[in-house]
């Protein structure tokens, strides 16, 4: 179900969050940089920028998998890591993984799975390493963004792309690509964060995770805008893929 | 951690090149590659930057933040260096805890920077005994294509030379997200930076290769400052297990010599502009 324009407007007014802050439309996405081929000794790179929020991922391999007891004789392994560099943020991030590391690289692993098919790459792995240098909310789903496109970039064979974009509500007013002032809003309802990937040509739902308050009518709505924004971010990640452009390091 | 695998061809091959003083990328034995800096990585750090030398790449954070001094030194801020050689940067690198490369490369920078000087510790005093600024220098590897210790230290320099104080608000006893004009307080004179020496075949060379920081025999970093127009050595490693012999250590400290003469002016420019 997919809620006309004027109903969205409504809801936006109703609310208390009636104008975003840096004076994007309800449903736009932040300025975007997509590049690829940025760090030259991998196998496959890109890098992915909305606003403040910045996503490296570097891709490696297939290569033999060890410990060999972790292979997997059917297929090659995907595994991924995502970690938020030091700077990134106001409060120093100490290096080295966190729980919260932990998990997203987790989701993030599951995302990347439905969509890569390494069955040509029996006890082998292919490792992703997502790496956040700046960030204003949204980085896993930049990092997601990147690493689509890294896979892409390294050859490894991909049923569909996987485009990720952060939903939000603030009060009772819905918003594609949250960043960190609006996700921190507390007003009203306060503050929703539903970041979701979707796959390219199924418009299948790769990742998903939610915190806040929102009810189902309101999820569907939500998702709805998150898959069209997707179709946005979907057409700069292939633009960069097509052309190679992340400029300097593709001689 | 894996090793670097170099086939004994291409290692025969750079040494026979080196005996005739050249190298692969046309580089004299004791040329540096080109430096290329970038501001602006992340703007709520006090300076994020991007430092290229060739094909190797970091981006090197300073952030500041408020602690208790050390009792030892009650009216002194306090330094960290860290460094994490991610396997984004090579194939080499694993993931979890830093390594052993990552462990001395931070400790040989940190050092460097601490012993020589250059930041002004005292300054860094609040109130005496009770808070005192600390200073964070975060080493993240983007590409590894060589020499990532002298790279490494130099984007550490250029970045402190380039970071804002943030505000502190002395009533709430807390670090504002905002940044004042003023930088770090820093020793201009006292600045040193760090030069590393390979001995590959039976040659001495500067600002390695990944392939010949692979087949290299020994290292020996050392960090050099000024002494009125003169180079003063204020730290020195020696790496890799091989012992160095006379005729090689006069070499290098001859190179170290003419380096710093060349290097240093460049240096200085990149820390504090021209």
């Amino acid at each position: 179900m997919y809620l006309p324009r004027k109903a969205k407007n409504k809801m936006a007014v109703e609310g208390l969050y009636k104008k975003r802050i840096d004076g994007r439309k309800f449903d736009e996405v932040r300025p975007m940089i997509a590049k690829v081929g940025v760090v030259p000794s991998a196998d496959g790179s890109a890098s992915f920028e909305t606003g403040g929020t910045k996503a490296m991922a570097v891709v490696r391999g297939p290569r033999t998998l060890h410990p060999q007891h972790m292979q997997n004789a059917q297929k090659g392994v995907l595994r991924v890591s995502y970690g938020m560099m030091p700077f990134s943020v106001w409060d120093r991030i100490r290096p080295g993984p966190s729980r919260r590391s932990e998990e997203i690289s987790k989701v993030c692993e599951w995302a990347l799975s439905s969509v890569v098919d390494l069955s040509g790459f029996p006890n082998t792995v292919v490792d992703v390493f997502i790496q956040v240098p700046k960030a204003d909310a949204g980085t896993r789903v930049a990092g997601l963004n990147a690493a689509a496109m890294a896979l892409a970039h390294a050859g490894i064979p991909m049923k569909e792309m996987l485009t990720a974009i952060a939903v939000g509500k603030a009060d009772k007013t819905l918003l594609v690509d949250v960043d960190k002032a609006e996700e921190d809003f507390h007003d009203g309802e306060g503050a929703t964060d539903i970041p979701l990937a979707v796959t390219s040509r199924g418009k299948e739902v790769a990742l998903l995770q939610l915190d806040g308050k929102i009810s189902p009518s309101e999820l569907k709505e939500a998702i709805e805008m998150g898959k069209k924004a997707c179709d946005d971010i979907l057409k700069v990640q292939m633009e960069a893929l097509k052309n190679l452009n992340g400029g300097e390091d593709n001689e | 951690m894996s090793k670097f695998i170099m086939p004994n061809l291409q290692r025969d091959k750079i040494e026979a090149y080196l005996a005739e003083g050249k190298r692969f990328d046309g580089r004299k034995a004791e040329d540096y590659r080109e430096i290329i800096v970038e501001d602006g990585v992340s703007p709520s750090a006090a300076s994020a930057i991007r430092v290229k030398v060739g094909k190797t790449e970091v981006l090197v954070g300073v952030h500041l933040g408020v602690t208790t001094p050390y009792p030892d030194s009650p009216d002194a801020g306090t330094f960290m260096t860290s460094a994490e050689l991610h396997p984004m940067a090579s194939q080499q690198f694993d993931i979890g805890r830093p390594g052993i490369t990552a462990i001395e490369l931070a400790r040989v920078i940190d050092r460097g920077i601490r012993e020589s000087g250059f930041i002004d510790f005292e300054k860094l005093c609040i109130e005496k005994g009770e808070k005192v600024w600390q200073v964070f220098v975060d080493i993240v590897a983007i590409n590894d294509d060589g020499n990532l210790l002298d790279v490494a230290g130099l984007a550490a320099l250029i970045a402190l030379g380039r970071a804002k104080m943030p505000v502190y608000n002395a009533e709430e006893g807390k670090v504002e997200h905002d940044f004042s004009d003023e930088g770090i307080p820093l020793s201009k004179e006292a600045m040193s930076f760090n030069m590393t020496f390979h001995k590959v075949g039976e040659t001495i060379v500067a600002d390695v290769s990944k392939e010949e920081e692979a087949i290299s025999k020994l290292r020996l970093s050392i960090a050099v400052g000024d002494n009125g127009g003169e180079p003063r050595i204020t730290a020195m490693q020696k790496g890799k297990p091989g012992a160095i012999n006379s005729k090689d250590m006069e070499t290098i400290l001859n190179l170290v010599e003419s380096k710093w003469k060349e290097m240093f002016p460049k240096v200085k420019e990149l820390v504090w502009g021209k």
